[in-house]
This record gives C-alpha cells, structure tokens and sequence, in this order.
C-alpha cells in the first residue's frame, strides 16, 4: 500500500513537473492568459512539493518498518541496523538518493515561490518553471532506472543493511544533507537565469540582486558539506588524512570554486555594473559543474570512494547534461550581445583589480581540479593506457594557486575601491607583513622545510592580519565617533555592514581552516608498533600504552579492539579505542579508528592488526596538530555567510 | 593586538610539533622510532617514492597513505629496493613494468601528458593577459569619462560603508 | 537573441559529450596488465598445500618457475578470505586433473593469508587437486602486478606470460587457453631478460 501510494505520487509528480516546467512556460511566453499560465506554473511547484514529500516519507516509513517488500529497503534495510542508521540510510544508496535530491529542489523551488509571491513580472514565473523542468529530469529517473520502490517478492524476511562504511559514524547524517542542500541550491541561481534571459530582465541588475541571497545560502551549505564531507572521512575511513583528491570530493568542490568566484565578481558588477556576461557564464557553469559532478559519481565513468552502482542511470545524465549543456552554451552566447557593456575603472590600484585577479585565481584552481578529474578518462582515449591523477599532481598545481589566493586576500581588503594609492597601500600593509616575517621565522625554526608550507603559514598570518585590522579600525572609528565601548562598536560595525563583515568573518574562517590544513600536514608525526598488553611506543611527546585486546558482539557486527592509555608522568590522561568491525556481508573488515582532539591537535590512532588470543596488537599513532581548527574554520565560514546573508530590516 | 595573534599561533605551533623526548624509565617500552640518521635519510626516501605510488586496491591513496597490507608491503619492497642502491627513478620503472603506468600517482610528464600539467598554466597565463590587458582598456575608458562628466559625478560619494 | 552565436557556442558541447559518452563504454577498474607477452617473473616459493595426487607436492618443497621450464604453467593467486575464489576452486582443480598428463603445471599461491586458514579452506571446499605455496611479504604478488584476488596467469612452455585473467576463471576458458598453447609450435629460444 505504501509502494502503490509512493509511485503513484511520483507519477503524478513527474505529471506536474511536466505541465509545470514546459506546457506552462509556452503558455506564458505566447501571451495569451499569461496570469492563468503563471499560477499553473506556480501551482505546480507546490504541488509538486506536496507529492514529493509523500513519496519521500513512504520511503522514510517503509524504511524504520523494515518493509522488505519494497527494493530500496531490501537493498540497504536490515533488522540489525539502529533506527537511526536505518533512517538516514534513505540518503545512503543511488535510487534513495536521487529521492532525496528531488525532495530538496521541491523544497527550494516552494522558497522560491512563497518568498517572491509578491513580485510582478515574469522572471519568477519562469525560474519556476526551470526549476520544474529539472525536476521533471529527477522524476523520469524516479519512475525509470532509478526507482526505489519496485515490488520484491517473494518478500524477504531481512536484508543486508546499508554498508558498513555508512554506519560508522553520525556524521553520516550529517554530510549527505548539507551536500544536497548546497549542490542542489545551485540550480536557483541557473533557474533565475534562464528566468532572466526568458523574460527579458537579464539586462537589467535586479534579478542578480534577487539571486545573492540564494547563492550564499546554497555555498553556505556547501561550504560546510565540504568540510563536514572531510571530518567525516577523516574520523572514518583510517588513514588519518581528510582529503584525498579522490573524484566525488573533486566534484564538489569543482563548483564551490566557480561560487566563491560569483561572490565575488558579483560585487563588481553592483558596483561599476560591468563583468555581466562573466558573471551569467559564473552562474550558469556552477550549475553545470554540479550536474557534472553529480553524473561523475553515478555514472560509473570515473572510479571513485563514492561511486554508486552502475548502470543506464548514466545514459540518462548524459542525456540530461547534453540538453543543458547545448542549452546553456546558446543561451549565454545568443545573449550575449545584450549583456556586454563598456567597462569603466578609475584606476589600476584597486579593489577591483584584486576582485578580477581573485576570479583569474579561483577559475584556474578550478580548471585545474577539473582537468585533473577528467584526465584519466582524456589519455584513455587520446593514448589508449589508464593514467593515475591524485594528490601529487594536485598538491604541485594547485599549492601555489592556494597560496597566491591567501596572499590576495590580504591584500583586498587594503585596498578601497575605484582607486587605491601606492603609499596608502604600503602603509596598509605593513603590519601585515611584518606577522607574515614572524610567523615564517617561528614556522621555521618549528621545522617547517618545504617552501610552500613557509609561504602558506606567513600569508595566513598576513591576511589574518589585514582582515583583523579591518575590525578593529572600524570597531576604534565607532569608538571615537560615537562613544561606544569596544565591544558595543565591533557588533554594531558588523550588524551595520553585514554583508562587508559576513565576508571577512568568512575570510578568518578561511585562515583559520588554512592554518589546521598547513599544520596537519607539515607537522604530522606518526609512529606504529606491536604491542603486548602493558607495553607502549612513544611518538613525539605522546606515550601510548596498550590495556588489552577486547571482542564483543553487537546487533549487527562482531567487533575486536584495543584499548590504548595515554600515559604522561605515570598518569593516564586518556583512552583509546580503535576497533575493527566485521560485518557478515563484507569481506574484510572495516577498521574503525579513535581520535583524541584537542585544540591543540589530534592523536589518531588505528587498529591494525592483532593476534587471535588478544596476546598482542599493531596499533598505529598519527599525531595531527591542529586539526581541529579545520572544522572550527569552517564552522566560521558557515558564520560569516550567515552574517552576510542575514536580511537588513527595511525602514519604512 | 598582532602581538597577542603571533603569540598565540607560535604558542600553538610550539605545543603541537613533535620533538624528540627520553622516553621515561617505564619497563616494557617498545619504541618504533628510534633510527641512526642512515636509516632516517632512507626512511625519508622511502615516503617519498612511496607516495608518488599508489595503493592497487585502495581508491586513490598512495602506499604510504594506506594502511593495507598490499601497500605496506610494497613500501617494504621500495625501501628495500633503495637500500639495495636503485635510484627513485628505477624503484618507480620497476612498479610501472609490474603495474602498467597507473600505479604512478602523477602522470609522467612527457607526451600528451604534458596537457595535464600545461593546459592550468596556459590558462593563467591567457587570464593575466587578458585582465591586464582589459584593465588598460577599462582605466583609459574611465578617464576620458571622468574628463567629461567629473564634476557631476563628485556629487553623491559619500563615505557610506559598501 | 543572436542565433548564430548561440549554434556555434552550442558546438563546442559536441566534444564533451563524446568524450563523455566514450567514457561510458569504458571500465575504469579494469587495468592492462603489462605482463603478458614479457618473461614471467621468476618465483621460488614453499610448498604449503600438497595438493592430491598426481599433481601433489610434499609439503616443504619448493617451486621454482625455472624448473618448470618447458611446461605450461598456471599459476593462480588465491586467498581464504576471498569470496570469488570460491567460485572458481571447483574448476581449478577439475582443469588441473585433467590436463595431468600433458605437461601442464598448476600452482597455487596464497595471497596476504595465514597458512592454517588456507588448509581449512581446502578442506571446507573439498581439496585442491594442485600444491599452493606461500608467498612472504607478498614479494611475487607484487612481481607479478598483483591488484587482488584471484588472478591467473597462464605461462607458456618458453616461460613468457601467455595470458591474464583477474576474477574468477570459468573452465572452458582456462582449458581452451591450455590448448591454444599446446597447440602453438615448438617455440624458439626463450627471450633474454
């Protein structure tokens, strides 16, 4: 009953998606009943909410009951599994996947909707009805090769549960839904694109001002998917790293690039209302780079940590990204004329110059990645031989764009915009690079040898700098003019610049992402031994003493593991325990490792390998400093967008 | 207040670096890192060809990454093969007779794999041209602009907060 | 809207999308083994599974390569925690006893395993008609581009890799493997390393 309810919904959704996202735009565009055709377009879009939701809670339902009889639940179900993990499962596999991804465009083209009921024209009309048209793609997959709610019989009585990689850790419940929410938020911008060039308004600057709003929030989420994605492979897959340039992480973090790079050169077009065309080509390729990503990892093209189950699902992708590439590309192109403007700047020095540089920056990182990712799949076909591309090729092409863009964001903010003077600049600078001498010199006397990590660590420094100073002027400036206290003035400065101060806050969460990446990786020291109970290794300051070797059985696994002390001046101020885990359905097991974080950095540690009786065991230390200030850096990332998006009360 | 930022990062980057410690007279130590120089220098050596290389079974990690036991004892074979007096470049020529070139972590540069590397600095290249060149183009437009309507322009700047 | 501008923008998808669609008939996990066609890497291994007779070896023994020089050799990586291997066990030992009489070698090779957990195998799954020896530290999985279990190699009489197989080998296709090589004319001097 459940199953017939849910396809049924998805039919009549695809049904609406279809007279939503195409009947109704002709309607609108032949002109005749235009406001009829808008509220179908309109109507539609909650409709197919309403139908969406149905289908995704009959899957929700049919999951927590164990409804073998339906395949996604017979796919990933299993009575041993938590209830948790059974729930968020919903997210875990393909066709639960593409589920979900259809539930949030619903529930963003709905936002979309309510939040400009009000505003007349036909840009909304038609951004809804894009939105629907992408969502119609969502639904033939639904009801075709990526359907979840096929009939199994006869019924098994349990199933396998999701995999076990997927039960490890709550992060799981986490990443997948801000990944959604950020990559599939990118198709509000491109739908209010195509909005814009439908109805006319693509000449005109307001439709970009409709679209900031969204575009933050959706690199928001992604921002913090990206980081979320790292922590959750760090504490989870055992090799002590975080990212491994491996193409689903690639992929999304293909089209932030793109975004950060609209975030910015969107400023210069609200201000000196030029660079149009670049930023239309900004909006439109991160949507593309999404569908891309999203094809990457499901089409089983490119090998991958994340790759789904192959199949015809890839046909229809590719199907989908040649009718929106070939769209795309024309749309742009043919409209291109009318968005071209003459540029004015009044001077070389300035902050636009530094924003066009940024884009210069971000847009080849992103090339890079993306070349990067695709490169395997090119010599296979140019050469005919298989070629690696990982995390050497990365580090040496894009360390330096990493570093260049660290040093401009110091730079920024010194300069003002239109026009900048040399000396000004100079003395700007100054304090910033006298922290950047300091903090190279402390980083090599540490040990730091490689250049890059020297250069890494002193731009942070620089730029932390510059961006601290722009608080702490503007904070003193309030205090002499006004008379506040200190405190009083620095919220006041932000509350009356949000979106100015949202972005430096985001800028520190940045630096202070960048220092834990810099850190982790110069001063990682790591260590492994086979230990008796009683025995311990030491690496660097750290004395790990193993307790014993444990087994114990649990719903859905049998699990062995190590408890390891941390031991300083004889007194334990620690324990560890990294496990392995082993699940009837895998044939080897998954070892789980244990993290000790403070904000000083983490002591990782794996369980290796161990003897039967529990007489020894290979554990393995990583000692991480600063980790940790990767995911508080991105916790101030997530922030500083808040602050930026957060919307002005208008006065009356 | 940059005082109080410097001190606090050489404060944090002094506390987490590892430095070498006399391990305490507890009995029953095992301790893994205790080398001659020798030994470090290859050890050293090692990770380096180690992480150019990468694991068959893992999905993109290198062999000094991953914890399995096929990388593991790859690396050992590596270690063994620098001991034995082989350069990098005949340890890595030997895994690409046995693996075929995708056990390289970064396509050898030569041959159509040079597009990989050269294809990212073209476009910088390109990219700063054109912006140096767009720049000129866009400061001498807003000059002859600001020739002619200067004085009107001047009018609304006020320093309102951007 | 500029319509010409948009068709040839539009082109430039053409190359995407074929490489893109080319990509889809591609199996990104399979890799060309560069072994085939190259003298096989030279093994000498303990025995550590007798095997039956008449194909069986005291436990203890070595297996060199060099010694079975002359004679087809099949020689197959397996592991007791692999569960493809158990598809092709059966078959294995079926091609091994028929070819007895032919000079036909087969050896097994555990891979990254205990012995004693190999032993239990072989009973569990009925005997092994051939000996497997023991490979320490992997040495000759990774001399012969090992990327996991089970893989065949097929060597022929002169000693140069005849053929790969990675998974499990159905029968038919070991045994038609064996004949073409038996088939093949007296071969030339082998190859120089």
């Amino acid at each position: 009953m459940t199953r017939l309810l849910a396809v049924d919904a998805l039919w009549f959704g695809l049904i609406v998606c279809a007279i939503g996202g195409i009947i109704a735009p002709i309607g609108i565009g032949r002109g005749k009943q235009r406001d009829a055709w808008i509220a179908v377009a309109q109507g539609a879009v909650y409709a197919n909410f309403a139908l969406i939701t149905v289908a995704a809670g009959a899957m929700m339902w049919a999951l927590a009951r164990h409804d073998f009889s339906i395949s996604y639940v017979a796919q990933v179900g299993s009575r041993a599994t938590p209830m948790f993990y059974t729930v968020i499962s919903l997210w875990g596999a393909l066709e639960g996947s593409i589920l979900f991804w259809a539930w949030v465009l619903a529930l963003y083209s709905v936002g979309v909707v309510w939040l400009n009921r009000k505003r007349p024209g036909l840009l909304v009309p038609y951004a809804s009805a894009a939105l629907l048209a992408i969502a119609l793609f969502f639904h033939v997959l639904l009801v075709g090769p990526a359907n979840p709610f096929h009939l199994v019989s006869p019924v098994p009585l349990d199933g396998p549960g999701p995999n076990p990689l997927l039960q490890n850790h709550i992060l799981m419940a986490v990443h997948p839904p801000l990944l959604y929410l950020g990559y599939v938020g990118m198709s509000v911008p491109f739908a209010f694109a195509v909005g814009a060039v439908l109805s006319g308004e693509i000449t005109n600057a307001d439709w970009m001002r409709l679209t900031r709003r969204w575009t933050l929030t959706a690199w928001a989420f992604l921002s913090a998917a990206i980081i979320a994605g790292m922590w959750w492979s760090y504490e989870v897959l055992g090799w002590g790293g975080y990212w491994a340039w491996d193409p689903v992480e690639n992929a999304s973090f293909i089209p932030w690039l793109t975004a950060t790079a609209y975030l910015h050169s969107v400023m210069v077009q609200e201000r000196r209302d030029m660079l149009r065309l670049w930023n239309l080509n900004l909006v439109v390729g991160t949507f593309m780079l999404t569908i891309l990503g999203t094809f990457l990892t499901r089409s089983g093209i490119i090998s991958s940590v994340h790759a789904f189950t192959q199949g015809t699902i890839g046909y229809y992708f590719l199907a989908f990204i040649a009718i929106v590439l070939v769209g795309a590309l024309a749309m742009v192109a043919g409209n291109s004329d009318k968005l071209r403007a003459p540029g004015k700047l009044d001077a070389a020095l300035s902050r636009e110059t530094v924003f066009l540089l940024n884009n210069l920056l971000l847009t080849v990182f992103m090339f890079t990645v993306l070349i990067g990712t695709l490169f395997p799949l090119v010599a296979e076909a140019v050469r005919g031989v298989k070629v690696s591309v990982g995390e050497p090729f990365y580090n040496r092409m894009t360390l330096p764009v990493m570093v260049a863009l660290l040093f401009l964001m110091g730079v920024g903010p010194a300069l003002p915009w239109k026009r900048g003077n040399m000396d000004d600049l100079k003395r700007k600078m100054l304090p910033g690079l006298i922290v950047a001498a300091m903090v190279a010199t402390i980083v090599v006397v540490v040990g730091a040898k490689s250049v890059y990590a020297v250069l890494a660590f002193s731009f942070v420094g620089f730029a932390a700098t510059m961006n601290v100073m722009e608080f702490v002027i503007g904070a003193r400036a309030r205090v002499s003019a006004h008379g506040e206290r200190f405190g009083t003035a620095l919220l006041r400065l932000i509350a009356g610049n949000r979106r100015r101060y949202g972005g430096y806050i985001a800028h520190m969460g940045i630096f202070v992402a960048a220092t834990g990446i810099a850190a982790s990786s110069t001063f990682r020291s790591e260590g492994e031994a086979t230990l008796k109970p009683g025995q311990s290794m030491v690496v660097g300051k750290t004395t790990a003493r193993l307790k014993d070797v444990w087994g114990r059985e649990e719903k859905q696994r049998s699990v062995i593991g190590a408890t390891v002390e941390l031991v300083r001046d004889g007194a334990v101020y620690a324990s560890l325990t990294p496990r392995m885990n082993f699940y009837p359905t895998s044939q080897q097991p998954i070892p789980t490792p244990d993290v000790r974080s403070t904000p000083f950095g983490d002591t990782y540690m794996n369980l290796m390998s161990f003897q039967q009786d529990g007489s020894s065991a290979t554990i393995k230390v990583i000692l991480e400093p600063l980790v940790p200030w990767i995911w508080m850096g991105g916790g101030i990332i997530v922030l500083g967008a808040l602050v930026s998006a957060w919307p002005v009360r208008k006065l009356a | 207040m940059i005082a109080l930022v410097t001190v606090v990062v050489a404060a944090t980057l002094a506390l987490a670096s590892p430095q070498a410690v006399t391990p305490p007279a507890v009995s029953a130590i095992v301790v893994p890192t205790q080398r001659s120089t020798a030994d470090s220098i290859l050890e050293a050596r090692t990770t380096e060809v180690a992480k150019g290389l990468r694991c068959p079974i893992c999905q993109g990690l290198s062999i000094q990454d991953s914890p399995s036991e096929i990388s593991q004892q790859m690396r050992a074979l590596v270690k063994e093969q620098l001991r034995a007096g082989k350069s990098p470049d005949d340890v890595r020529a030997y895994f690409v007779s046995k693996y075929s070139e995708w056990i390289l972590l970064a396509p050898e540069a030569k041959g159509f794999n040079l597009v990989a590397y050269l294809a990212p600095a073209l476009l910088f290249l390109g990219g700063l041209g054109t912006i140096a060149l767009v720049v000129r183009r866009w400061t001498a437009a807003g000059e002859s602009t600001v020739a002619q309507g200067a004085v009107a322009a001047d009018a609304g700047q006020s320093t309102q907060p951007d | 809207m500029n319509w010409r501008r948009a068709a040839l923008a539009s082109a430039a998808a053409a190359p995407v999308i074929a490489l893109l669609a080319w990509g889809m008939t591609r199996d990104p996990k399979e890799i060309v083994s560069p072994l085939p066609g190259r003298n096989a890497p030279e093994f000498s291994l303990g025995v550590f599974a007798p095997g039956e007779p008449p194909l069986a070896r005291k436990v203890g023994d070595t297996i060199a390569l060099a010694s079975m020089r002359g004679k087809i050799v099949v020689f197959n990586f397996w592991a007791s925690w692999c569960l493809e291997c158990r598809v092709e066990h059966k078959d294995l030992s079926f091609v091994a006893q028929q070819n007895a009489s032919k000079s036909v070698q087969f050896v097994g090779v555990l891979y990254n395993d205990v012995p004693s957990a190999g032993l239990e195998w072989i009973g569990k799954m009925g005997g092994q008609a051939y000996p497997s020896v023991l490979d320490q530290g992997a040495r000759t999985a990774i001399d012969y581009g090992l990327y996991g279990v089970p893989e065949t190699f097929v060597i022929d009489a002169s000693g140069r890799v005849a053929y790969k197989h990675t998974g499990p080998i159905p029968a038919a296709l070991l045994q038609s493997k064996i004949d073409s090589l038996l088939a093949a004319p007296a071969v030339q001097s082998p190859a120089s390393r």
